[in-house]
């Protein structure tokens, strides 16, 4: 049974995508169009209540919010694809607490520069440059403390690529190309390798340009 | 294994959720007060336990971690045999994973910011700031709609057992039940009957007395 996937284009759809390849397990897309507000509409709703993307369904089983999504297929098909969640529960509290960090730290502000920077037009609404600015130095703290961490650890959890490292590709990949702010990345040493190594995984190659 | 610390205060929402885990899973730890009025969680004593300079900071002989969901997660796997599961029957079960993070994306961000504004800001002599409380208000009833959806046909938000999708709401909870926002929870028949549920848990009755010890 192929797992369905509503809102390809989306960076936190992509997530989950990639995390798929990683597994081994096949998809189909289906498109949804925030801009038009297809993600309002009663029948997306009646999938995932909170208006949001993505959601996915496998069967008879609907699931939502990309991080839930990931570790349930991380954990479901442990023995196949890459290993994302480490050897011990050690490890897997690792893996947990830099997920948290990504979630909590690193994408409210990339998330606000992503909609300011990119989206404020086709929204209809102003981009604030000072809500810009504040953003991208919030952002900047917190890949001063990757970079420390990664001065250490090859990856963010440990010596392994796991959902914490993966997390990060969809709005960074958006930071790097579509808003210009590459420097962000290369002006740290260790942030710029480790970016390097994540986004030329096969797995990031193949979700990064589907719509 | 090693005895745990927890590296906090009783006050903290971030260190109450694992005050509540620790407590559901019997397990005895060793609080360790951060003061944070004085600054000590940006002092490089603390930055040494969490680069964030965020309470709680978890010990355990070599392993230190930090977030308090991911504290909690390690906790409730490390322990799974022991007390309160704060799991579903079902190992894998993908509700609990979805309901988790739905406290921490759609709740958690808008109770929290509501709770610093009535709550926290004036016990440290600020000023609540109007501006922002009516739309936040807003959101936090459209999420607790589809709490009341939900609660209707399952007895706690993951599955019919508690677990920590439940558990973690309950520090954001506790501090919105004193504000006048408790009426949006007591209109709402079930989200309101899982509140006093969860809320009479005696291991959250014992996070709540520990802010007394201190």
């Amino acid at each position: 049974m192929v797992v369905k996937v509503y809102g390809p284009a989306y960076g936190s759809t992509k997530r989950v995508l990639v995390c798929l390849v990683e597994k081994g397990i096949d998809f189909e897309t289906v498109p949804v169009d925030l801009i038009k507000g297809e993600h309002k509409q009663p029948d997306y709703l009646a999938l995932q209540p909170f208006g949001a993307v993505p959601v996915i369904q496998d069967g008879d089983c609907t699931l939502y919010e990309s991080r839930a999504i990931i570790r349930y297929y991380a954990e479901k098909y442990k023995d196949q694809g890459t290993d994302l969640l480490g050897k011990t529960i050690e490890e897997r509290g690792l893996v947990e607490q830099w997920v948290e960090v990504e979630a909590h730290n690193y994408h409210p502000p990339i998330y606000t520069l992503t909609l300011q920077i990119l989206f404020a037009s086709k929204m209809g609404f102003t981009a604030d440059e000072n809500l810009i600015k504040e953003s991208e130095g919030k952002l900047g703290k917190v890949m001063d403390l990757y970079e420390e961490r990664l001065s250490k650890s090859k990856y963010l959890a440990g010596d392994f690529f796991s959902p914490a490292d993966l997390s990060n590709l969809p709005f960074t990949q958006r930071l790097v190309s579509e808003m210009g702010k590459e420097y962000m990345i290369r002006q740290r040493k260790h942030v710029s390798a480790w970016w390097d190594d994540i986004s030329t995984r096969p797995s990031w190659l193949k979700v990064k340009d589907l719509l | 294994m090693a005895g745990i610390k927890i590296h906090g205060s009783t006050i903290s929402t971030a260190a109450q959720r694992v005050f509540a885990c620790l407590y559901e899973k019997d397990i005895d730890f060793e609080l360790v007060p951060v003061d944070m009025r004085a600054g000590e969680h940006k002092s490089e004593a603390f930055i040494a336990k969490n680069p964030f300079g965020q309470v709680p900071a978890f010990e355990q002989g070599d392993l230190y971690l930090f977030e308090s969901r991911a504290i909690t997660q390690y906790i409730a796997e490390q322990y799974a045999d022991k007390g309160t599961a704060l799991t579903c029957p079902s190992k894998t079960e993908p509700m609990l994973l979805v309901w988790k993070e739905v406290e921490a994306h759609q709740f958690d961000p808008v109770a929290s910011k509501l709770n610093w504004e009535i709550v926290i800001k004036p016990i440290f002599g600020m000023t609540t700031d109007p501006g922002p409380i009516e739309e936040l208000e807003t959101k936090l009833v459209k999420v607790l709609d589809v709490y009341e959806a939900r609660l209707s046909k399952s007895k706690f938000l993951a599955c019919d057992c508690f677990t920590l999708a439940d558990m973690h709401h309950l520090p954001n909870i506790n501090l919105l039940m004193g504000t006048q926002l408790k009426k949006h929870i007591d209109s709402r028949p079930h989200v309101s009957a899982w509140v006093a549920n969860i809320t009479a848990r005696p291991a959250w009755v014992k996070v709540l007395a520990l802010q007394n010890k201190q």
